[in-house]
């Protein structure tokens, strides 16, 4: 194939990578762990180690070779496995925390920075396993270092499982009492996606062949760049260059993830075409919204701007891409993105604004800090409201709340590295305890009668 | 395999014939080249053929990023197909 070389494209291509932050940010090899099952623990660890060993051997030299011959950044090598719940349910322990460990020490082994599937799907009810691995979260979770964990709570066909909720709100306590860091790997999911490579909440669904290869792109910086140039310009225009952005980030996601699929010999699964901030100034999905006109995100018009964005990444994704999966949309992660943690300091950000806005992004409330007294009841109330929105939607929610323990609204938690940092967020005090007591299940929503 | 090799400099007398010896000495083809001055800065832009290259591109993008660090030249080189992917359809 031929290639006319045009100095200007080139340029751009250059200036996105080293001055607006476009990187491909990262790599994750799905891989089913069903076939590790045993009654032994033991021997199911074991199986464990070995088949990570030997299957993600290459992945991250390999990952590490595109990057450095196509000049593009490739920020995180992952892992995503077979929910836990299900590759042990045959064990006879009550406690899973050696099945995280063993995911822990092979993580390290093979070089990724995390794993996820330490996770449950009890979206509907929950199996003898599902339970012990909830209770295993806290000590999993704290006790570990890459590995991450998520609860599927909720999904459109089945309702929200309240008794899970409930669960939850008090895992998450017990989870930041040992460690508030534990709680920014722990996802409580509704509608949850298989095939998503964004930690943390990544895991190997049941419908994904035995190994493959998902890949999440970003690129706040490059849309915000883009968006300089159109100041006062109507949203036609708006939409249409952040649509040509998203399909130059997703072009460079997609031949990143067929070059990796093809040299490690994994199928390639689906790109996810996401906006992913980074603490980093410059890289702030935040400050897109900001562009658009709003003087600061967290004001009127913040979900309007949010819903357009979300909307013109994923189409003008769609075309460079063959498969487009996971979660695919706009992310607003509190603590990693720069425009957010300032928007939360001076006021203009709440708790309620960041509610509605995940109505109409990818995500739900994310890597949120809250008071660190803040009752598990609370937590539950929260994300009953994130898992009514993702049902109701028919999309995905997911929240990552962090009770930091001993701090109070105004004062910040660190969590260091991409976690960045978030400052406490004030909540409503009126009580949920009686709501989140009741238990049982929120019935599935109507999807019919829509005359 | 073809690559595309960007250099940034501040302005200077010699960058190009410097650069375009370096890659003689190693075996490679320049197939199209472009310079442009962007302000008092220096931007050199060629298609490259490696196929004649004996080193590895690791090694080929090490020597390279050396040997500008010399003459204060930020030189980078990288598969052509990521600008491909990204600007054509």
């Amino acid at each position: 194939m031929s290639y006319l070389m045009n100095s200007s494209e080139i340029l751009q291509t250059i200036e996105m990578i080293d001055q607006q932050h476009l990187d491909v940010r990262t790599v994750t090899m799905g891989l089913s762990l069903l076939d590790c099952a045993d009654r032994d623990m033991q021997i199911c660890c074991q199986r464990i180690y070995e088949k990570i060993c030997r299957r993600a051997e290459k992945l991250v030299d390999t990952v590490s070779a595109i990057e450095r011959e196509f000049g593009i950044p490739i920020v995180n090598k992952r892992l995503s496995v077979s929910p836990i719940s299900l590759v042990a349910a045959s064990c006879r322990e009550d406690n899973y925390t050696p099945l995280a460990l063993t995911l822990d020490r092979a993580a390290k082994a093979v070089g990724v920075n995390f794993i996820g599937g330490f996770s449950s799907l009890a979206h509907k009810g929950f199996t003898d396993s599902d339970l012990r691995l909830i209770h295993s979260l806290p000590q999993a979770l704290t006790e570990t270092d890459l590995v991450c964990g998520s609860v599927n709570v909720a999904s459109t066909r089945a309702g929200i499982n309240m008794d899970a909720v409930a669960l939850m709100g008090r895992i998450l306590r017990q989870t930041a009492e040992r460690d508030p860091m534990g709680c920014a790997k722990l996802v409580v999911f509704a509608n949850a996606v298989e095939d998503n490579p964004f930690m943390a909440g990544a895991f190997h669904g049941i419908g994904e062949p035995e190994c493959v290869i998902n890949v999440g792109v970003s690129g706040p910086g490059v849309v915000a760049q883009a968006l300089k140039a159109c100041q006062a310009q109507p949203f036609d225009v708006v939409a249409e260059t952040i649509k040509r952005t998203a399909f130059k980030i997703t072009r460079m996601g997609q031949l990143v993830a067929q070059e990796a699929s093809r040299r490690l010999d994994v199928p390639f699964g689906v790109v996810d075409l996401s906006l992913a901030p980074t603490p980093a100034v410059g890289d702030s999905v935040a400050e897109i919204l900001e562009i658009m006109g709003l003087e600061q995100c967290g004001t009127h018009g913040t979900t309007a701007a949010l819903a357009l964005l979300n909307d013109a990444v994923k189409k003008g994704g769609v075309m460079a891409s063959s498969h487009v999966g996971g979660l695919s949309g706009a992310f607003i992660p509190v603590s990693e993105d720069a425009g957010m943690i300032a928007a939360v300091e001076s006021g203009s950000l709440s708790i309620d604004k960041l509610e509605a806005m995940t109505c109409v992004c990818s995500v739900g409330l994310d890597m949120i800090a809250v008071p660190g007294d803040t009752s598990a009841e609370t937590l539950s109330a929260i994300l009953a409201d994130e898992a009514a929105i993702g049902v109701v939607n028919g999309k995905t929610t997911a929240v990552r709340l962090i009770p930091a323990i001993g701090k109070t609204v105004g004062q910040r938690i660190d969590f260091g590295g991409l976690l960045g940092s978030a400052p406490v967020i004030a909540l409503h005090p009126g009580s949920a305890a009686e709501f989140v007591a009741r238990g049982g299940r929120i019935p599935a929503p109507l999807h019919s009668l829509k005359n | 395999m073809k690559a595309i090799v960007s250099v940034f400099a501040k302005d200077s007398k010699g960058i190009t014939a410097y650069v375009t010896s370096l890659l003689a000495q190693r075996d490679i083809n320049i197939v199209d080249i472009s310079q442009t001055l962007m302000q008092e800065y220096f931007a050199m832009i060629m298609l490259v053929d490696l196929a004649d290259c004996p080193l590895s591109f690791d090694q080929l993008a090490q020597e390279l990023r050396d040997k500008g660090a010399e003459r204060a030249l930020d030189i980078h080189i990288q598969r052509q197909d990521i600008f491909e992917a990204m600007h054509r359809i």
